[in-house]
């Protein structure tokens, strides 16, 4: 808290002198939102616009803390219930005052949304307490009732209710065709879209009657997609844009070494693994040949040599600051080891395998996969690979058709329980647990944690019940692991504060923004 | 004349069909739509619901049938990612490539005919040696590297000319919008122009001086200039217009060719036109908008042929005759 409230006040001190001329940020992503509606799908992207036209609740600070917007301040009342104070005076763009009812409506279309209503199953109804109190209310006891609030953007309740000139009803939440939220969007946002031709130009208008005064100094934002990493680099340095999202790794040491502009980059949480199928193959069900192939993938020298140390070596799946991150567990190549447990284990004279990984999917995923085989044929495994665009990829991954695959995740919760809960757990069709298991890994002990951390609200016990999860994956080599990826942006020097409002999700906060 | 018109006409909607049953093999394998349409933890239920509403899982010819059916009635689809009509959202995104092209276009034509002339009358000066050496280079480097080389030296480099987009653009009426009566528009016209003719000019400059010098060869020519016309009409009119026959025919083939192109130059220079937006369509496994590109760019190439083969007809009786058995 102490350290986020400096923060605010450098920001604060930052912010004053500049506050006198109103600004124009050029802004470049590789892809526009694909819709006005926050609620049409779970993406990047998506939240990036979140948090450009609405407020959460609450938000992550850059130190993983909880910073309060459209909630004050909230206290626990029970196991179950959260009660939130809100902010009295904030007003959408559409001039509707913001209102507990809001909340509700919006947790309630949460629920209906095809993306979000998993992160949502836990939670019940909320209920409006009064106008500026609202009880948060889960169904069982849930520990991660706040990291959820993160997503909770409250929306104009009275704007999106009723029919439009179609007669279709404000409120539907549709993904391929017209629909009114598609297009229009009142939020309590620092900015609204004045704008917007998809694929080609947003531009997002300061409001007026914003209720957080402590802002930056940029009042016009406008957001071109530019799909090319070349061009989008090209036209930082050229000065057409002023902030660029993300920095391809081959570009950055142009970037730093180019006056005028500045290279920022953070760890990541996105980590990058092998997952070896034990139902496609019975060799991996083996924990010494699954041991032999992580001992002898050196994923430091991946680091190095092909990510330029743009990315930091893992050995499980929890970065730093995570509560299941585990100091002790550090990356374990060790060629002579590896050679050895497949001796041990009957498998001295190697195998053939067939690997999967995506080409366009994650940064160098295909680089990294051909030297992930070429050493794993050390060890006399043979691997067949083949890749393909990340269009095509997700179904041949779905469908096991390699007994390797590659995965990277995030966890959306930005908790460890969530990778647990999609890439280790038992793959159960009927719960949705281990959608993305494609090793078969299945360990009773690692679900049994993992489904009792979901309720514990103690937050010591929670973190040991996840960090020996950590403990038996890594133990048991349940997947081969790689690295966590770095994020990076560009801007222009101009952007005075451009380290500060960028963070581990990738949510950059232009609202605080401060322009030269 | 008539039995020519059905006859063409007849092998058109044939092709428009064969392109319309290509689009929709190509459709099944680009990917998954539903995979770009959900977020990555959306259960596999909740997406084959999804896909079935959209009547992917439907088989195969009746998918082609239905969108037949509908093509009929002018509706190529929904756009997954736009969620708007696909044609609509074409047809938004057209005049960004004519723009293109016909900047294109006219830089070729203003370009190629006096180089490809000059070359052809003076083979041996150094300019004319300059002029075919530079062609070679031209065409033998890819579109793509020749943008981004351009990007470097003018925008990054010199600072003379904006690194992508269209700039500042004027309504010319509704659902047109014009870069070309702003300064900004017509500055960024500039460098996706000059890539895009990079392709085109070469070859036609090598076609006109080579056509050139064979006219040149002819008695008629011989006997024009011993008849003591002025040289430029000589050239001109004796000369370059007889040389127009092949190059009409040719232009009319390349004008496709150009279309292909727009595809790589829009992409680097995030030029918003029909081509950047196919190969993020292809990238999103937007399949409908890609089938219902093809199908309209197959329109277009279709008609441009067709209306260049009947013109020909018209200029040159011999073609008929031989067609008619």
């Amino acid at each position: 808290m102490k350290r986020f409230l400096l923060v605010l006040l450098a920001a604060a001190l930052l912010a004053c002198p500049a506050l006198a001329g109103a600004k124009t940020l050029r802004l470049a992503i590789d892809a526009d939102p694909v819709s006005l509606d926050p609620h049409v799908q779970l993406s990047g992207g998506m939240l990036q616009y979140s948090h450009i036209v609405f407020d959460p609740l609450v938000r992550w600070t850059k130190a993983m803390d909880f910073e309060p917007r459209l909630a004050e301040r909230w206290e626990r009342l029970d196991p179950l219930t959260l009660r939130f104070f809100l902010r009295r005076g904030v007003k959408f763009h559409s001039g509707n005052p913001f209102t507990a009812k809001d909340v509700v409506w919006t947790l309630e279309r949460l629920k209906r949304s095809q993306d979000f209503k998993g992160l949502f199953e836990p939670f019940g109804p909320a209920v409006a307490v009064d106008d500026y109190t609202v009880d948060i209310i889960t169904t069982k006891p849930y520990g991660l009732t706040l990291n959820m609030c993160t997503y909770i953007f409250p929306m104009d309740s009275v704007f999106y209710s009723g029919t439009d000139e179609k007669g279709l009803p404000k409120d539907a939440i549709v993904k391929t065709e017209h629909s009114f939220a598609n297009e229009h969007a009142s939020g309590t946002g620092r900015y609204f879209v004045e704008s917007r031709e998809q694929g080609q130009k947003w531009v997002f208008k300061a409001f007026a009657e914003y209720w957080d005064k402590n802002t930056g100094n940029v009042d016009t934002i406008v957001l071109t997609p530019i799909s090319e990493d070349a061009t989008r680099l090209a036209a930082l340095l050229a000065g057409d844009v002023d902030f660029i999202m993300p920095v391809p790794p081959q570009d950055f040491d142009r970037i730093e070494k180019t006056k005028g502009v500045q290279l920022i980059t953070m760890p990541g949480s996105r980590i990058i693994t092998f997952q070896p199928n034990q139902k496609r193959r019975a060799e991996f069900k083996d924990a010494r040949v699954r041991q032999a192939m992580v001992y002898a993938v050196n994923n430091a020298g991946i680091v190095q040599k092909i990510m330029k140390e743009r990315a930091t070596a893992a050995a499980q799946n929890s970065p730093r600051g995570y509560v299941g991150f585990v100091e002790d567990l550090q990356p374990r190549f060790d060629l002579e080891r590896a050679k050895a447990l497949m001796k041990a284990a009957g498998y001295e004279k190697g195998f053939t395998v067939s690997m999967i990984a995506p080409n366009n999917r994650y940064v160098n995923d295909e680089k990294i996969a051909e030297a992930v085989v070429s050493m794993l044929s050390k060890i006399n495994i043979k691997v067949e690979l083949k890749t393909m665009p990340k269009a095509q990829f997700w179904d041949e991954f779905d469908a096991q058709v390699a007994d390797i695959q590659m995965i990277g995740w995030h966890a959306d919760t930005e908790d460890s329980a969530n990778y647990f809960e999609f890439l280790y757990m038992c793959p159960n069709k009927e719960t949705g647990y281990g959608q993305y298991n494609s090793g078969n890994y299945c360990n009773p002990r690692v679900d049994e944690l993992t489904l009792a951390s979901q309720s514990e609200t103690d937050p010591a016990k929670r973190a040991a019940m996840l960090q020996e999860v950590e403990r038996i994956l890594y133990d048991e080599a349940a997947f081969i692991p790689l690295h966590w990826q770095m994020l990076s942006w560009a801007g222009s020097d101009k952007l005075k504060n451009a380290r500060e409002i960028v963070n581990i999700m990738d949510f950059p906060y232009f609202g605080n923004l401060v322009m030269e | 004349m008539f039995a020519f018109f059905i006859r063409r006409v007849t092998q058109a909607v044939f092709v428009m069909l064969v392109i319309s049953l290509i689009g929709f093999t190509i459709k099944q394998s680009v990917g998954d739509p539903l995979r770009e349409i959900t977020g990555i933890s959306v259960s596999a239920a909740e997406r084959d619901a999804l896909r079935e509403k959209l009547g992917l899982n439907d088989p195969f010819l009746l998918q082609w049938g239905r969108f037949l059916a509908r093509a009929l009635q002018g509706d190529l689809g929904n756009s997954f990612y736009f969620k708007r009509p696909a044609l609509q959202v074409i047809l938004s995104k057209a005049p960004a490539t004519l723009e293109l092209v016909f900047a294109t276009s006219l830089l070729v034509v203003l370009l190629s005919i006096p180089i490809g002339i000059y070359a052809a009358v003076r083979p041996r000066a150094w300019l004319a040696r300059f002029f075919m050496g530079v062609s070679i280079v031209g065409v033998s480097i890819p579109v793509f590297l020749t943008a981004i080389l351009l990007i470097y030296v003018f925008s990054v480099g010199l600072g003379w000319l904006p690194s992508f987009g269209r700039g500042e653009l004027v309504t010319l009426f509704p659902g047109w919008q014009s870069g070309y009566f702003t300064s900004d528009g017509l500055k960024h016209l500039i460098l996706p122009s000059i890539a895009l003719s990079s392709i085109m000019l070469p070859l036609f400059i090598r076609l006109i001086r080579a056509e050139m010098k064979e006219v040149l060869e002819t008695d008629y020519i011989k006997y024009a200039r011993a008849k003591g016309l002025k040289p430029g009409r000589v050239l001109l009119v004796h000369g370059f217009k007889n040389t127009l026959l092949p190059v009409i025919t040719v232009g009319g083939v390349q004008l496709g060719t150009l279309i292909a192109f727009t595809i790589l130059t829009e992409t680097v220079f995030q030029w918003q036109g029909m081509g950047a937006m196919f190969i993020e369509a292809v990238d999103r496994a937007d399949t409908s908008l890609i089938v219902a590109y093809l199908v309209f760019v197959g329109a277009l190439f279709v008609t441009v042929n067709t209306v260049v083969d009947l013109v020909y007809g018209l200029v040159n009786p011999m073609i008929r005759i031989a067609g008619r058995k």
